[in-house]
């Protein structure tokens, strides 16, 4: 059984709380007495129906204030697939916690008010699934019970919307447009009887479809060593295995490997997972590695194939940025780095742009980065980190940043 | 819920292999980590992938149980049991000291619990061992403040959770960097559901306290819903003890646990009921229903 990961995305407002809200609703994933909850609060705000957003809007603040402030997870699942929704804030101050939701989505849902057709927020949601590089985004047109369920609104839109998709998107990313009531329940699981105009499929038939090519088993083999298991018992005595999760490619027994970045080679001696041993591992296993001779491995060293000429080891490189803090990215600044597992220091030597998301131009020569922005920086590393170039392999390629006072994650990096 | 029969069974292996990564970058990130052991199933299940993240070494950190008083004695009965045959170190600490010191006060009137109590035996533990992490069941399918969680959730000095200064947490990378006090609660099957945990019990035939499981026992009726009877419950004078076939869904204290009637002896009856059930998990847990936010109130005073 396989799973899809879903973020919403959006300007406040757009409905998209309750479109998630909804969705759950219509495949029958609410039980009974979480809809009478849902009732009860409805009912003390108010509204004369069942305010879906609710579902999700779990914190006291939300509920006061009827916006979403943090990333709420939330799951449902049909005979095909389970499905992990990451249900985010449109407000742009949360811009952060809209980027953490996204940051594993396969699927970006980025919704428009009808009335309003596209606004910053929307510019800049697409910037980000284009940075994050998800394969999917369906821009669902919310609202359309309050401009008359109009084609030539919808239509509107989505003309206005093309310049801005030609610019943000890149090859392999599909985009789809979808025209739906939140509150209605129109073309979410159910095809719109309103919209009879519309003949494309709903937004579950929409997910239900999509397949997303799964080319992390063919990327370059990466397996970041987590944990060095010794287990100095009578029965294991000699047993050194490494533990960590491979973020790409495939590893077999009896291949030739080489350690990043210290140099040294070996030979697979065994893959196993719990009990079990396995003749080949890929992205996404959890595993212990074994090595057919000693040689010293630490935490954050990366496993890689020994037929690999030149696996990537960069401390001098640039990266695109997303920031997430208060205090603004300025040149000079140390921060650690974190990529995957392994962390070391970084200097940003350079902002060598900032990106206008609605022109999708860059500036140059600016002095900072604030929060929720996006750019281009220089950086240099203390250490050289075994990153790939985040467009080509992508579950290797990202990084944040962390303030070494704070300890707060300030930064998202994609290397370039 | 759907009544797919398809869906029975059917784990996603993946769900493991992305707790397993969490568990080992507790052990990596942390000088002092515990896992909060509580007898139910999903703190089990977090055993389990401790075992199996850490194999064949031991797990490399104590399971710590904070013991109310009002647990089943099954739940008791199977923790001993399980950390004996895992090999590691059981740590116990009991909320009944935090009241004869004074700390803790005892509830009054029939919905008494001790569950609100345990968090002051919880913080005073973490104080004592100086435990920097914290690892627990929670899953954020349960309850609308924990679908907010972070995987790793930053604690101040007096355990509170600050839902609006959570990090950042991008793709799988977590960041424990904490400053002297503070403390992490760690929550590595924050992505599974309730059907995940009991497919995953199934697949990996792992052995379950017997409560979980059709049995007969004594229950009041309160509020439309089945009270397993106890010295430690405050009945009123109209609530008569009788006989009836039931089992747990979810486990708690006997306090504030409610049972469902049932006759579900086999795993594969069990996933079949919760797949039809018209009430959540947590529509059982009396400790929710408190209010509205009962949860996320609970969670700022350092409640896991
Ligand atoms: N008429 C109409 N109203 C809608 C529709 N969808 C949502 N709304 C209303 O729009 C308001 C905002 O909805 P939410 O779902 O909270 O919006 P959101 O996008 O989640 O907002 P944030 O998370 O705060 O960014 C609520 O009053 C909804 O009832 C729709 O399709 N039609
Ligand atoms: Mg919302």
């Amino acid at each position: 059984m396989d799973i899809l990961r879903i973020a919403t995305a959006g300007s406040v407002d757009d409905g998209k709380s309750t479109l998630i809200g909804r969705l759950l609703y219509e495949t029958n994933s609410i039980t009974k007495d979480k809809i009478e909850a849902l009732e009860t609060a409805s009912k003390r705000k108010g509204l004369d129906f069942l305010d879906l957003s609710l579902l999700t809007d779990g914190l006291i603040a939300e509920r006061e204030q009827g916006i979403t402030i943090d990333v709420a997870h939330i799951y449902f699942s049909t005979p095909s697939r389970k499905y992990i929704i990451a249900d985010t804030p449109g407000h742009v101050e949360y811009t952060r916690n809209m980027v953490t939701g996204a940051s594993n989505a396969k699927v970006s849902l980025i919704l428009v008010d009808a009335r309003q057709g596209m606004v910053e927020q929307t510019a800049r949601h697409l910037s980000i699934a284009a940075m994050l590089r998800i394969p999917k985004v369906i821009i669902c047109v919310n609202k359309m019970d309050l401009v008359q369920y109009q084609e030539s609104t919808f239509e509107e839109i989505k003309a206005s919307l093309t310049e801005l998709v030609k610019q943000t998107t890149f090859e392999g990313q599909e985009i789809s447009f979808l025209p739906i009531s939140s509150l209605y329940g129109q073309n979410i699981t159910k095809k719109a009887e309103q919209m009879p105009w519309f003949t494309g499929n709903t937004l579950l038939g929409e997910l239900e479809a999509f397949e997303y090519a799964e080319t992390l088993a063919h990327a370059p083999a990466r397996f970041p060593v987590q944990f060095v298991v010794r287990p100095m018992t009578e029965a294991y005595h000699d047993f050194r295995g490494y533990a960590g999760k491979i973020s790409s490619g495939t590893f077999r027994v009896g291949d030739a490997i080489r350690v990043l970045p210290t140099g040294q080679e070996s030979t697979i001696a065994t893959i196993e997972k719990f009990e079990d041993k396995l003749s080949e591992a890929k992205a996404g296993d959890s595993v212990v590695i074994t090595l057919s001779t000693d040689i010293d491995i630490s935490r954050g060293n990366t496993i890689v194939l020994a037929s690999e000429a030149n696996a990537p080891q960069l401390k001098d490189f640039s990266a695109q940025v997303c920031w997430l803090d208060h205090q603004a990215l300025t040149p000079g600044k140390t921060y650690l780095l974190q990529h995957g597992i392994n962390i070391t220091k970084a200097k940003i030597s350079q902002i060598t742009e900032r990106l206008d998301v609605v022109a999708q131009t860059a500036t140059e020569g600016v002095d900072s980065l604030k929060l929720n922005e996006i750019g281009r920086i220089a950086l240099r590393t203390a250490q050289p980190i075994s990153a790939d170039v985040y467009a080509n392999n992508p579950s290797n390629g990202a990084f944040i940043l962390i303030d070494e006072f704070s300890n707060s994650t300030v930064g998202v990096g994609f290397v370039q | 819920m759907n009544k797919l029969n398809d869906k029975i069974g059917h784990f996603p292996r993946q769900l493991e292999d992305e707790s397993i990564y969490i568990m080992r970058e507790v052990a990596a990130q942390f000088e002092r980590p515990a896992l909060l052991f509580s007898g139910g199933k999903d703190s089990i299940t977090l055993v389990r992938l401790a075992q199996k993240a850490f194999y064949p070494g031991k797990i490399p950190f104590p399971l710590v149980h904070i013991d109310t008083g009002h647990n089943f004695p099954e739940t008791i009965e199977f923790r001993d049991r399980l950390a004996k045959e895992t090999g590691a170190e059981l740590i116990v600490r009991y909320v009944q000291d935090s009241i004869d010191q004074g700390k803790a006060k005892e509830e009054s009137g029939k919905y008494a619990s001790r569950n609100v109590l345990q968090t002051v035996t919880l913080l005073d533990t973490i104080e004592e061992f100086k435990f920097d992490a914290c690892i627990g069941g929670a899953r954020r399918d349960e309850e609308k403040a924990r679908a907010k969680e972070r995987i790793f959730s930053v604690r101040d000095d007096f355990g509170q959770w600050d839902a609006k200064r959570q990090r950042p947490e991008l793709f799988d990378m977590l960041n424990g960097r904490i400053a002297v006090g503070e403390n992490v609660r760690v929550f590595p099957i924050s992505n599974w559901t309730e059907l995940d945990v009991w497919n995953y019990i199934k697949e990996e035939n792992m052995e379950i306290p017997s409560i979980y499981f059709s049995h007969k026992r004594q229950v009041i009726e309160r509020d439309g819903m089945l009270w397993a009877d106890s010295e430690h419950l405050n009945k009123e004078a109209d609530e008569i003890p009788f006989e009836a076939t039931v089992r747990f869904r979810t486990v708690g204290d006997m306090t504030c646990t409610a049972a469902v009637a049932s006759e579900a002896t086999e795993i594969d009856v069990i996933i079949e009921e919760i797949l039809s059930a018209e009430i959540s998990e947590r529509g059982a847990r009396i400790d929710d229903k408190r209010s509205e936010a009962a949860m996320e109130k609970r969670k700022q005073q350092g409640y896991f």
